[in-house]
C-alpha cells in the first residue's frame, strides 16, 4: 500500500491560530482542507510537510446568499455544485464544480482547496520512484531542467482547477487572511504564469471566502475536455459568462484553464453589443485559440487541446445565445 | 513515532484504538479494526475501491485522516446489513451478478447506498453518475445498474408496504 | 421445461455472499501473528549492470528485519520451462525500469518503504533498446546474451496449403500493415502474497495468483525447497485477466524472507508496481495479406507478426504462436502462411492478457475483411456468414473444429442491433461496424510436457448431504467456483448451496493447471462432472435397490434420487448418501480431464492452437464522432457469444459484457506506453480505465450450440468476447467518417489528424496506420527474410546433427 510519510496533523479551532502555526513553521508546514490534492502528493513524496494544518475547523463551509453569493472556503465541491442558487444563477460554477473528478472526491474537496490546486505535470505528478528514475524536474529540484522543455526558464506545470475559470468568468473576488491581516483580491489576480510559484498569495495566506457579484442578467457555462467522464483533470477548460441587456450582450467574460500554467481571462469585448452572432463568437474563439499555450505534459496532445479550446469557446458561447 | 489514541464511530459502534497519526482511515479500518472489507486499489483517490460513508456521504478512506472525523459515523461494507438482514443492494448484486471478482464491490455498494438513500427511483444517468468514482474492471457496469435498479424496486415495494400497513 | 435443475438457471454465484459482505479474504486481507511487511526495491534503469548493491545502511534501520537480493535466489525461473530467463530478483543486470532488485522485510510497511531509500545501488548503464526495429537489428546490444540473433526471442514460420496458387487464383488482394498498441490488465486488486515458513520446515504461500500449480513448481526450483513441503493457496483474485498468471518476484521474496526470519511476511504491490509487473498485451505490428475471389471467397492469407515482448519471456512462445494459430478457425482459408517474431526490449515483460495473442491479429484481420467487403460491395455481415469455416471440420493448419456458432452469432447481432436499418443509412459522424472472432476453451497442451491430467477434481459427500468439491482452479472473479458447484450440484442432484468449493489449494485439491486460457469450465468442469458421476453411480446403486428400479431409470435433482417413470418414488439425497457410505465406505469421487487426442496437427508448433472446442462471437459497435473535436463516443456494443451452453446465463452474460468493456477500453482509451524506458502513465489516473460514464451500453446475446466436448455442452466465455469488439469499433468509425484505423487506440488526436483538422495540417487522410516496420520506407520484408533464412539454416543444421 502506498502510504503517507510520517507527519504531525493539527486542526486549529481558529483561523488566527492556523495562521500563527503556519508562520511558526514557514518551511515545514502546509495547510490542508479536503486533502484530495495534498495527500496524494505527500504519498508520492512530491510534498513532505512535517506539520499539516487542517483548516476544517478554522474556515467556514457556508454558502450564503446576500449581495451576490459568498462561498466559505470550506464549502465542498458537492455542496457548491448542488446549491440551488449556484445552479440557477452561477451555472458555470455549478458545471465546473460538478465536473471535478468523482462524487467521492467532490464530497471531500473544497472550493478553497480547488482554487489553490497545485499545478500539474506528467513529469511531476509521479511517485518518488518514478521521479528518481527520471532524474527529477525543476518543480521539485531547482537545479534540474524543466523536463517538458529543457530550455524553458520556468516550470511549465499546468493550471488544472476546473472551478477557477468559472469563478473568473463570474467575477469572483477572494478574501485572503494571513500574517499581514485580511485582504480582498480579484481571483484572476491570484495566479501567475509559473508552474512553481503559481499563486500570488503571500506566504501563510489562506483563502477564507470567495465572493461572487450579483448575477442579474448573467448566464454562464463551463466546458471541460478530458479523456473520461470522471476522475480526469481538465486538459482544456473554457468558461464563458455573458450579461444580457435586452437582446444584446452588455458584458462578457471568457476564461480558460489547463492550457498554460495559469488560468487566464480572455478578452471577450467583441461580444459586447452583439447578439452573440457567429462572427463575434469567432473573434473570441480565435482569441481563446491564441491564448491557449498547451505543452506536452498532460494527457491528450497539444494540437487537440488547442483546437478543442476554440471549439469549446464557440460551443459555450452558442449555448448562452439560446439563453438570451 | 508514537501512536495516539483515537475514538471512532464505525458501523454503529464506538471503538477506541491507538493509531499512527499519519495513517489514513483506510489503514486504520483494515489494520487496527480488522475491517478488511474496505479495499484499496491505488491509495491515491484514483479508483474508488476504498469508498466508505461518513455520515452517509461517500468519501475516499485512503485520503481521509481519522483525526478529521470527530463524531462522524463511518459506514463500511461490514455495516451495510442490518443485523442478520442483508441490505437489498447486497441481495440484488448477488442476483444480477454485479460482483465478479468482488474487489470493487464494497466501495460500489456504498456509493450505490448513498444514491438510494437519496432516491428510490434513480434514473440510469443518476446511477452512472453515482458510481462514476468507482472503477470496476470486470462487469462493464451493466449488471451493477441492473442490481441497483432491482434493489431500488425492492426498497420501493418495502416502503410502500410499510406505509399501507 | 429444462432437462436440468441447476444448469441454465440464473442463480447467484455460491461465492457472491462473501464478496458482498466484505468477508472474502483476499491476499492483502490476511494478517498473521508476528507478520512482517515487505517491499521491493526496483530498478530505476532500463538496461544496466548492477555494479554494487549494498544493504548495510538499510539493515541498520530500526524497523528492518531482513533483506534479500538477487544473489540469494539466482536460480532461473519463468512460466514456460523452455524459456526461463528470469530470476526472482535481478542478478547482475537489470532489464527494465521497475524490475525488482531487492526485497525488505520490516516491522511495518512504513519502515520497509523508508529502508528502500537506504539501499545503495550503483548501476553501469548499458544501451537500451525500446523498439521492435532496434531489437531486430542491433546485434551489438544484447538484452539477453542467449539471444542468437540480435534481440530476437522467438521466431515462428509456418505454412499450410499452396500459398502461391492461392494468391494467383485471387481476383483481389489486400496487403497492409496494422499496429496494436500494448495494454495492461489493471485488475483493481494489486498483486499480494503472504508467506509463512514454520519450524516444521514447511512453507505456505497465499497469493493472488491464477496459477497456484505452476507457482508451486517454480517455488521449489527457486527456493530449493521440496515441493512436498510447500503449500500454495490461491486467494480470491480481485481481478486478474492474465496479469496474475506468471510467477512473480514478490512471491519468491516473501517466501525467502519468511524462511530467513521464520515469521510470516506479506508483500503487496502498490498500483505503480502493478504496471511494472505487467505481462499485458504485446504491442504487435502486423502485415496481413489476403486474397479473395470476386465473390469474397478467401484464396490465401499471409500474416507476419512482430511482437514487442519487453524484457523477459513470460508466455512469449505461446503468445507468438497465438498471433498466428487461431486466424484460421473462423472463415475458410485454403492456404495460409504465418511468420511471427517476438523480440526483447527494455520494458516490462508482456504476457497473456484476455484473448492472449489472438486479439491483435483478429483486429487486423477483421478490419481487413471489412475493407474487402467494402471493395467488393458486400454487406459485412452477410459476407462473413458466407465464408464461414464449417462445423465438424479441420482447418488448413489442422485444428479440429466441433461446434461453430459464428454464423448464428452474426445473425443475432444483425437482428439485435437493427443492422439492416442502420448500415449505410447513418448520417456522417455516426457509424456501425461488425466483426467476428473465436477463442479456445483451454489450451490443448499444458505448459510443461507431461502425460498427466490437465485438471483433477475430488468430491466428498458428508453424512449430512454436504458436497465438497476440491479442485486446483483459481477463482479470479470469472466464477470458476460457481461453475464447479453448479456442475457438481447438477450431476448429484443437490443445490449449489449444498456444495462447498475448495479451490486453488495445492494441499487440499488435486492439480488443475490454472485459471488461464479460458480452460476452467471445459477442463475443471469435465473433471468435476466425472468425479460427481462416479459418486452418483454409487448413490444410484443403493437407490436402485431401495426403490426396486433399475439404475438407468433413476435421475437426481432437488436433493432426491427418483424414478424417472414415477417421480414421486424417490430416495432423499442424504439417505442415499448414508446408504452408499454404509456400503462403499467414505464417499469420495475423483475425476480428471485431459483434452482428447487428435485435435491438432503434428508439425512443429502444432501444440498452440488446438482446444477441445472453440467459442465463437460476433460484435456490433455503434459509434459517434465529434467532427470538430475528434472525440469518439462508442454508444453501444452488442455481442453475441457462442458459449456452447450457458451453465449460468447471468455469469456468461457478465463475462461477455466485461469483455466488451475491456475491448472498448483497448480500442479507445488504454495504452501501456513509455518515454524511453519509463512508463508514461503508471497510475489509474493516467492509464485510462473506462468509468461508468464512458462505458457504452452493453448487450450480451447468448448463442448455445451445445458442444459434446464440454460439461453439459459448455465452452468458454471469459476471453473470446473481447476479440470482436475492437475491430467492430474500428469498422464503425470507418462507417462514421470514412477513415480506416489500422492502429489502436483510436484517439481524438488521430481522428482530427485523419479529418485534416489538426492544427497546421490540412490534408485529410483515409487511413491511420503503419506502412511497415520503422518509418515504413524500408523494405518491410527484409528483417523477416533475414530471420527466415537464419531459421532455415539453423533447422538444417539441427537436422544434420541429430
Amino acid at each position: 500500500m502506498l502510504r503517507l510519510p510520517r507527519f504531525r496533523y493539527v486542526a486549529p479551532g481558529s483561523l488566527d491560530e492556523a495562521i500563527r502555526l503556519r508562520a511558526e513553521h514557514p518551511d515545514t508546514s502546509m495547510y490542508v482542507a479536503g486533502g484530495t490534492d495534498l495527500y496524494p502528493k505527500m504519498k508520492r513524496r512530491q510534498l513532505q510537510p512535517e506539520l499539516v494544518i487542517g483548516l476544517g475547523r478554522a474556515t467556514s463551509a457556508a454558502i450564503a446568499n446576500g449581495q451576490g453569493l459568498r462561498l466559505g472556503a470550506g464549502a465542498t465541491l458537492t455542496a457548491i455544485s448542488e446549491h440551488p442558487t449556484v445552479r440557477e444563477r452561477y451555472g458555470a460554477l455549478a458545471d465546473a464544480a460538478g465536473l471535478v473528478s468523482t462524487p467521492q472526491l467532490r464530497n471531500m474537496g473544497t472550493i478553497g482547496g480547488n482554487v489553490c490546486l497545485d499545478t500539474r505535470c506528467n513529469w511531476y505528478d509521479q511517485s518518488l520512484f518514478w521521479r528518481t528514475a527520471e532524474g527529477y524536474c525543476m518543480k521539485t529540484h531547482g537545479d534540474v531542467v524543466c523536463r517538458v522543455a529543457p530550455s524553458s526558464p520556468r516550470c511549465l506545470a499546468v493550471a488544472s482547477a476546473d472551478t477557477v475559470p468559472a469563478l473568473i468568468a463570474l467575477g469572483a473576488v477572494v478574501r485572503l487572511a494571513g500574517p499581514g491581516g485580511e485582504r480582498e483580491v480579484s481571483l484572476a489576480d491570484c495566479y501567475r504564469e509559473d508552474g512553481i510559484r503559481y499563486l500570488t498569495l503571500a506566504p501563510g495566506e489562506v483563502v477564507v471566502e470567495i465572493a461572487l457579484p450579483p448575477a442579474d442578467g448573467w448566464h454562464s457555462t463551463y466546458l471541460k475536455l478530458r479523456d473520461r467522464g470522471s476522475f480526469d483533470f481538465p486538459i482544456a477548460g473554457v468558461a464563458a459568462a455573458v450579461r444580457w441587456d435586452g437582446r444584446a450582450v452588455a458584458e462578457a467574460r471568457v476564461a480558460i484553464t489547463a492550457l498554460g500554467s495559469r488560468p487566464l481571462a480572455v478578452d471577450a469585448g467583441a461580444l459586447v453589443g452583439t447578439r452573440l452572432d457567429d462572427d463575434a463568437i469567432a473573434t473570441v474563439a480565435d482569441a481563446v485559440h491564441r491564448a491557449a499555450r498547451p505543452m506536452d505534459n498532460t494527457s491528450g496532445t497539444i494540437s487537440q487541446r488547442k483546437r478543442t479550446a476554440r471549439v469549446f469557446a464557440e460551443r459555450a458561447l452558442r449555448s448562452l445565445r439560446a439563453r438570451g | 513515532m508514537t501512536k495516539e489514541m483515537l475514538t471512532i464511530r464505525v458501523n454503529g459502534e464506538t471503538r477506541t484504538v491507538a493509531v499512527e497519526p499519519h495513517h489514513t482511515l483506510l489503514e486504520v479500518l483494515r489494520e487496527e479494526l480488522g475491517l478488511t472489507g474496505t479495499k484499496h486499489g491505488c491509495e491515491l483517490g484514483e479508483c474508488g475501491a476504498c469508498t466508505v460513508l461518513v455520515d452517509g456521504v461517500p468519501v475516499l478512506s485512503c485520503l481521509t485522516l481519522p483525526a478529521q472525523l470527530g463524531q462522524a459515523e463511518v459506514t463500511t461494507v461490514e455495516g451495510l446489513a442490518t443485523g442478520t438482514e442483508l441490505h437489498p443492494l447486497q441481495t440484488a448484486f448477488a442476483e444480477e451478478g454485479a460482483a465478479q471478482c468482488g474487489y470493487c464491490t464494497p466501495g460500489m455498494l456504498l456509493s450505490a447506498k448513498a444514491l438510494l438513500d437519496e432516491t428510490l427511483v434513480p434514473t440510469h444517468d443518476e446511477m452512472a453518475q453515482a458510481i462514476s468514482g468507482n472503477l470496476c474492471r470486470c462487469t462493464g457496469y451493466t449488471a451493477i445498474y441492473e442490481a441497483i435498479g432491482r434493489a431500488a424496486a425492492r426498497m420501493r415495494k418495502t416502503s410502500e408496504e410499510r406505509r399501507t400497513r | 421445461m429444462s432437462e436440468y435443475s441447476i444448469v441454465g438457471r440464473r442463480l447467484p454465484k455460491v461465492n457472491a455472499w462473501a464478496h458482498l459482505t466484505g468477508a472474502a479474504r483476499y491476499a492483502d486481507d490476511i494478517d498473521l501473528p508476528r507478520m512482517l511487511h515487505g517491499r521491493l526495491l526496483r530498478s530505476t534503469r532500463p538496461h544496466a549492470r548492477i555494479e554494487r548493491l549494498d544493504v548495510t545502511r538499510a539493515l541498520a534501520h530500526p524497523g528492518v528485519v531482513a533483506i534479500v537480493t538477487g544473489a540469494d535466489m539466482p536460480e532461473k525461473m519463468g512460466i514456460m520451462p523452455s524459456t526461463q530467463d528470469e530470476t526472482a530478483l535481478a542478478v547482475g543486470k537489470v532489464r527494465y525500469v521497475g524490475e525488482p532488485v531487492a526485497a525488505v522485510a520490516a516491522l511495518d510497511e512504513d519502515a520497509a518503504y523508508e529502508a528502500l531509500a537506504l539501499i545503495d545501488v550503483e548501476y553501469e548503464d548499458l544501451e537500451p533498446i525500446f523498439t521492435i526495429e532496434a531489437a531486430l537489428e542491433r546485434e551489438d546490444v544484447k538484452i539477453h546474451d542467449e539471444a542468437r540473433r540480435a534481440n530476437v526471442f522467438k521466431e515462428v514460420h509456418l505454412s499450410f496449403g499452396d500459398l502461391d496458387a492461392g494468391f494467383a487464383a485471387a481476383d483481389h488482394v489486400r496487403d497492409e500493415w496494422f499496429f496494436f498498441e500494448g495494454t495492461t490488465h489493471a485488475p483493481i486488486e494489486s498483486h499480494a502474497a503472504v508467506a509463512s515458513y514454520g519450524a516444521d520446515g514447511k512453507l505456505t504461500l497465499w497469493s493472488s495468483t491464477q496459477v497456484p500449480h505452476y507457482l508451486h513448481r517454480e517455488l521449489e526450483k527457486v527456493l530449493g525447497l521440496p515441493r512436498s513441503r510447500i503449500r500454495v493457496i490461491a486467494t480470491p483474485n480481485g481481478g486478474a485477466f492474465g496479469g496474475k498468471s506468471d510467477p512473480f518476484g514478490h512471491e519468491f521474496s516473501a517466501a525467502l524472507l519468511s524462511m530467513r526470519t521464520r515469521r510470516p511476511v506479506k508483500i503487496t504491490l502498490d498500483r505503480e508496481e502493478v504496471f511494472y509487473a505487467h505481462r499485458g498485451r504485446h504491442p504487435v505490428k502486423m502485415r496481413v495479406k489476403t486474397g479473395v475471389k470476386r465473390d469474397g471467397e478467401i484464396t490465401a492469407v499471409e500474416l507476419n507478426s512482430y511482437l514487442d515482448g519487453g524484457a523477459y519471456a513470460s508466455y512469449g512462445i505461446a503468445t507468438t504462436y497465438y498471433t498466428g494459430a487461431l486466424l484460421t478457425v473462423t472463415y475458410r482459408i485454403p492456404a495460409y502462411k504465418f511468420d511471427g517474431v517476438r523480440v526483447y526490449t527494455n520494458k516490462p515483460p508482456c504476457g497473456p492478457k484476455r484473448g492472449h495473442g489472438t486479439t491483435q491479429p483478429r483486429y487486423a484481420f477483421e478490419c481487413q475483411l471489412d475493407k474487402i467487403a467494402a471493395d467488393l460491395g458486400l454487406d459485412p455481415i452477410a459476407y462473413r456468414q458466407r465464408i464461414l469455416q464449417p462445423p465438424n471440420s479441420r482447418t488448413v493448419n489442422d485444428l479440429r473444429i466441433t461446434t461453430m456458432g459464428l454464423g448464428e452469432c452474426l445473425g443475432a447481432v444483425r437482428t439485435a442491433t437493427g443492422w439492416d436499418r442502420k448500415r449505410g443509412e447513418l448520417p456522417r459522424g455516426k457509424g456501425i461496424g461488425v466483426a467476428g472472432s473465436a477463442y479456445i476453451s483451454g489450451a490443448g497442451l499444458p505448459i510443461y510436457w507431461n502425460d498427466m491430467p490437465h485438471s483433477g477434481a475430488e468430491i466428498r459427500i458428508d453424512r449430512g448431504g454436504g458436497v465438497t468439491v476440491m479442485c486446483g482452479t483459481s477463482e479470479i472473479g470469472q466464477g470458476s467456483d460457481n461453475v464447479l458447484a453448479a456442475i457438481a450440484a447438477e450431476t448429484l442432484g443437490v443445490y449449489p448451496e449444498d456444495v462447498h468449493v475448495v479451490s486453488g489449494d495445492t494441499s487440499l485439491a488435486p492439480v488443475d493447471l490454472g485459471s488461464y486460457s479460458s480452460r476452467v469450465t471445459m477442463m475443471a468442469g469435465n473433471a468435476t462432472k466425472s468425479a460427481a458421476t462416479a459418486l452418483r453411480e454409487k448413490l444410484f446403486a443403493v437407490a436402485s435397490e431401495k426403490l426396486g428400479v433399475p439404475a438407468e431409470r433413476l435421475a437426481a435433482a432437488y436433493r432426491r434420487i427418483y424414478d424417472l417413470g414415477a417421480p414421486e418414488r424417490y430416495v432423499g439425497f442424504v439417505e442415499a448418501a448414508n446408504l452408499a457410505e454404509a456400503r462403499y465406505g467414505t464417499l469420495v469421487g475423483a475425476g480428471s480431464y485431459k483434452p482428447p487426442a487428435g485435435i491438432g496437427g503434428s508439425y512443429k508448433g502444432a501444440g498452440v492452437g488446438p482446444t477441445p472446442a472453440y467459442s465463437y462471437q460476433a460484435a456490433v459497435a455503434e459509434v459517434s464522432v465529434d467532427l470538430e473535436t475528434g472525440q469518439l463516443t462508442v454508444e453501444r456494443i452488442t455481442t453475441a457469444h457462442d458459449c456452447g451452453r450457458a451453465l449460468n446465463p447471468v455469469n456468461v452474460e457478465g463475462q461477455v459484457e466485461g469483455s466488451a468493456y475491456m475491448g472498448y477500453g483497448e480500442a479507445v482509451l488504454e495504452e501501456q506506453v513509455f518515454r524511453g524506458g519509463l512508463h508514461k502513465k503508471p497510475s489509474l489516473l493516467d492509464y485510462k480505465l473506462p468509468t461508468s460514464l464512458d462505458t457504452p451500453a452493453l448487450q450480451a446475446v447468448l448463442v448455445e450450440t451445445v458442444d459434446s466436448e464440454g460439461p453439459y455442452g459448455a465452452k468458454e466465455a471469459g476471453e473470446g468476447p473481447l476479440n470482436p469488439v475492437i475491430p467492430a469499433i474500428a469498422n464503425a468509425v470507418y462507417d462514421a467518417i470514412g477513415v480506416r484505423f489500422d492502429e489502436t487506440p483510436i484517439t481524438a488526436e488521430k481522428i482530427l489528424d485523419a479529418l485534416g483538422k489538426r492544427d497546421n495540417r490540412a490534408a485529410p487522410k483515409d487511413r491511420i496506420g503503419p506502412d511497415g516496420l520503422g518509418d515504413g520506407r524500408r523494405d518491410p520484408g527484409r528483417a523477416l527474410r533475414r530471420l527466415g533464412a537464419s531459421t532455415e539454416a539453423r533447422e538444417r543444421k539441427r537436422a544434420g546433427t541429430t
